[in-house]
């Protein structure tokens, strides 16, 4: 069991390694606007993801509303970690009063 | 507190203490104390530990759950492409930067406006949800489910907020791009699991743009 996780713990940091150690003549344009991309798609795939999903399956329950207040709180240029912790409250208080 | 140790330091407690479910699913799956620990110290790359944890959880192959994982790994390697020509890290500051690359650190990183700021939330973020998530994954591994779930403190929409508040500055342009991977994602994780929706995901990035005048 160790074994595995410390072998699979080195096969995971090789790609994290392989970015910073790939020649430079390998980063072309096109590979950092595609990073850059991937940034944007894998974030928005993992808002919907968190919010929408549980153990593989859709679900719609209170996070629709957390993060629905998140994004209204964003507009209306929050800060930050006001807007994270009023989508945590709303979500707990919620799920407290049963929903 | 600037504002880019405000974003670093809450995006590290909200995805931080997400740790807690991985140590409790980690012991749940059989997984002894030491090595749901190595996984969070060594591996600390959220969706390949639920990965290869997922796997032995049902049963697999070790060989299936270290493909798996590896599998899972891929995109930080693209961050680690757009992060290196701008936090440049030499030497052994390679690895470490190497390490602390992961889907928050690279967000954090992408979503500020300046360049000395940028670094600087790569790095706490790193550092942050590096100590965070191995304190909470020995919580979680030890207390398990007696601490109440994670969803109860609404942790999981406080993670949900924090990636939307990442993801606001970066939208500009690319909101088709982004309405287009969550449509996707949000898709096909009841077909193929949610670790590799997110990979399938990372096509939508090939599909070029349009520029706009």
């Amino acid at each position: 069991m160790t074994i595995t996780v410390i072998v699979a713990s080195l096969l995971v940091f090789s790609w994290k390694l392989l970015g910073y150690l790939v020649p430079e003549r390998y980063v072309t344009p096109a590979v950092k606007r595609f990073s850059e991309r991937v940034t944007v798609a894998l974030l928005a795939a993992l808002i919907g993801i968190q919010t929408l999903t549980s153990s593989g399956e859709l679900v719609f329950d209170v996070r629709i509303l957390a993060v629905i207040l998140a994004g209204v709180l964003l507009a209306l240029r929050v800060p930050f970690i006001y807007v994270i912790i009023a989508a945590a409250a709303l979500a707990a208080a919620l799920r407290a009063l049963g929903f | 507190m600037d504002k880019v140790t405000q974003t670093s330091l809450s995006v590290s407690l909200a995805t931080g203490l997400y740790g807690i479910s991985f140590g409790a699913l980690s012991s749940a799956a059989g997984l002894d104390l030491t090595s749901t620990m190595l996984l969070s110290l060594l591996m600390f790359s959220g969706a390949s530990q639920f990965a290869l944890v997922g796997v032995f959880a049902t049963g697999g192959t070790a060989l299936a759950a270290i493909i798996s994982a590896w599998l899972m790994g891929i995109r930080n390697s693209f961050y680690a492409i757009r992060l290196r020509s701008e936090i440049r890290p030499t030497g052994l500051r390679r690895f470490l930067a190497a390490q602390l690359t992961i889907d928050e650190s690279n967000a954090v990183h992408a979503a500020q406006s300046t360049l000395a700021e940028a670094k600087k939330g790569f790095w706490l973020t790193g550092v942050g949800i590096y100590v965070c998530w191995n304190l909470a994954t020995l919580f979680g591994a030890v207390a398990g489910s007696a601490i109440g779930s994670v969803e109860a403190w609404g942790l999981d929409a406080a993670a949900a907020a924090a990636f939307l508040g990442l993801l606001w500055p970066m939208l500009k342009g690319k909101l088709p791009l982004a309405i287009a991977a969550m449509g996707i994602g949000v898709a096909l994780t009841p077909i193929f699991g949610s670790g590799a929706a997110i990979l399938l995901t990372a096509l939508v990035a090939f599909i070029p743009q349009r520029s706009k005048s």
